[in-house]
């Protein structure tokens, strides 16, 4: 199951964080959860209406309508909320941390506090947690996981509720940095090549490869001619499908008869 | 339910199988020959354009239906070709060779995406060929002294034996002449060897390994040969849009390509067809529908993308097998009047994680 809606859930995220945080004024570590608590019920109800009708079909039925998808949050969301981009509130906005001579801002701070805790989380969860354990199996194989008993279809549904709660926390973190707005989505599109140079299935190796595109762009802005810093991103990606296809770290083996 | 008795292997590959086909399609043909004739400029204009579009679309379709290879990234074929036209008209070379070499380029650099794509399958693939559209829209904008960047590049005017093409059937028939042989070249592809072995890439790859037919070849062919023709349709799209510039080529238009390939139906022709006619003249029903809608909604920007996305999805959920598929089922149920079994059209599933069975 590949997901290329995933920025697209994480704008909705923050545009739920932002409704209710910034218009019903509820505190922002309630809003927060509150937020990704209905962000993860929504993936949930859609695997559980939507998706789960192509399961078993080919992997480009499920690509072409996660892109499909992706269209109509967007135009939903640009319905409901606008198009015009909408600053986040948080508490930490404008203040900066200083270690030595390092300032950095408690935006950037957030993210990278944020980013290590979810890696962390999802890392113990996959490698300890009987469900965790139980969703890597149904993604090798759903029959196999299905015979010892998992019910997959229910730990369909439980994937998707994370990966919409994991979508929106980066809707929330991301959000005080650039603007929220129906677009912001499109950031997706990097997150897809961070996974895929790291090797899909590893979260460690998604972060190195999200780690890896972060600093090329800032170093291609800074180096070489503008236009660089854009193209950088889908330059290192096709470079890393061409050398490396299974990813830096894979799960996957190499497919055999 | 019509047999047909055969009498000689040829019957098996031919195009038109009987009587019926010849004559549908025989007044097809001259229905579509004699449109300029019946419809106004306006209509003639949108014609043209659901027929570049069904160009472009059995380059993809040959790429996707046939071959299995999903691209995300066919803007930028289209791109290619468009570019390349118009610079090379501009260059002074004239219309027809110009289109060939167009139709060159673009094949040339499908061939390279192709050749490097080998390794990659499914999603991969899909990424890949992204990452490619996204790379070449990021180039043509920036490659201002070459394409103009986003102040755009006006198409020169194109003449054809001497004759200057400023009408709207002279385009048309340019357009209708390019879409018969793109149509014919394809499916006589579809029928030779380099057909069939994409075909069985399509169905397994190891099981078209095994029985000797090199994927590399065959996938860069699949990938050069879907370039060009979508370079041709770039080149014919070029002069539609009188004007080109980066946006023109965005991601959406790859989806549009994408949609028009399954709306139609994954796996025909004939559903090319369908799905040019559908995406062609969507936006004008669409247009239609704005004035009954209430104006907060229908004025909305993003509306269209939302719409193509909710088409799509409802596609893929409800009829897989696209305009095609849907045409297929109700003529067997005529077929087959108080025998048709909806389990006959039943798609097979698979839920392993293996390339064995696809």
């Amino acid at each position: 199951m590949v997901n290329f809606a995933q920025g697209d859930l994480m704008m909705l995220g923050a545009f739920v964080a932002v409704t209710l945080i910034g218009d019903f004024g509820l505190p922002w570590v309630l809003g927060l959860l509150l937020s990704v608590l209905a962000l993860a019920v929504f993936g949930y109800l859609l695997d559980a209406f939507v998706l789960r009708r192509v399961l078993g079909e080919p992997q480009f039925a499920i690509v072409m309508l996660t892109i499909g998808l992706g269209f109509i949050f967007r135009a939903v969301a640009g319905l409901v909320w606008g198009y015009d981009p909408q600053s986040f509130p948080t508490p930490y906005t404008g203040k900066s941390l200083r270690v030595g001579e390092v300032v950095v801002s408690y935006e950037n701070f957030a993210i990278l506090l944020g980013t290590l805790i979810l890696c962390v989380v999802l890392f113990l969860f996959f490698r300890r947690t009987r469900l965790g354990i139980a969703m890597q199996a149904t993604s090798q194989n759903q029959l196999a996981a299905y015979y010892v008993g998992i019910p997959v279809k229910r730990v369909f549904s439980l994937v998707w509720a994370i990966s919409a709660g994991v979508a929106a926390v980066a809707g929330i973190l991301l959000a005080p940095v650039s603007l929220v707005q129906p677009g912001m989505g499109f950031i997706g599109i990097k997150a897809f090549a961070a996974a895929v140079i790291g090797g899909f299935g590893s979260i460690p190796g998604a972060l190195l490869g999200g780690w890896i595109i972060g600093i090329a762009e800032q170093f291609a802005g800074v180096y070489l001619p503008a236009g660089f810093q854009e193209m950088s991103a889908y330059g290192i990606l096709i470079l890393a499908l061409i050398l490396r296809p299974q990813g830096l770290f894979a799960q996957i083996q190499r497919k055999k008869v | 339910m019509r047999f047909l008795f055969k009498t000689h292997y040829n019957q098996d590959i031919d195009h038109l199988k009987h009587g019926g086909d010849r004559f549908w399609y025989g007044l097809l043909l001259v229905l579509v020959a004699a449109a300029p004739a019946a419809l106004g400029t306006f209509y003639l204009g949108e014609l043209n354009l659901v027929m570049i579009y069904a160009i472009a679309g059995v380059g993809l379709m040959l790429l996707v239906g046939y071959t299995g290879q999903v691209s995300l990234g066919h803007a930028a074929f289209l791109a290619i070709g468009a570019y390349t036209h118009s610079l090379l008209l501009g260059a002074g070379l004239p219309f027809l060779l110009s289109i060939v070499a167009a139709v060159l380029v673009s094949a040339l650099v499908g061939a390279g995406v192709g050749w490097i794509a080998l390794r990659m399958t499914g999603i991969y693939l899909a990424i890949a060929t992204l990452a490619f559209a996204m790379l070449t829209e990021q180039t043509i904008s920036r490659a201002e002294w070459l394409t103009g960047g986003f102040r755009g590049l006006a198409v020169p005017q194109a003449s054809l034996f001497g004759m200057p093409l400023t009408q709207g059937w002279q385009h048309y028939y340019v357009t209708l002449t390019l879409l018969v042989v793109t149509l014919l070249a394809a499916l006589n592809i579809l029928r030779s060897s380099t057909g069939r072995a994409m075909v069985a890439i399509r169905d397994s790859e190891i099981s078209a390994e095994s029985v000797g037919i090199n994927l590399a070849v065959y996938k860069t062919l699949a990938f050069a040969l879907s370039a060009g023709i979508t370079g041709l349709a770039g080149a014919l799209f070029a002069h539609r849009l009188g004007y080109l510039s980066p946006d023109a080529f965005t991601f959406l238009i790859s989806l549009q390509l994408l949609l028009m390939v399954v709306v139609g139906g994954v796996g025909s022709m004939r559903g090319v067809i369908y799905g040019a006619l559908f995406i062609g003249f969507l936006p004008q029903l669409l247009a239609i529908a704005r004035d009954t809608l209430p104006p907060q909604i229908a004025q909305a920007p993003g509306l269209e993308p939302g719409i193509f996305g909710l088409i799509l999805v409802l596609v893929i959920l409800f009829e897989p097998q696209g305009i095609f598929g849907r045409w297929l089922k109700i003529k067997s149920y005529f077929q087959l009047f108080p025998l048709y079994r909806r389990a006959t059209h039943r798609r097979q599933k698979t839920y392993l994680r293996t390339e064995r069975l696809r």
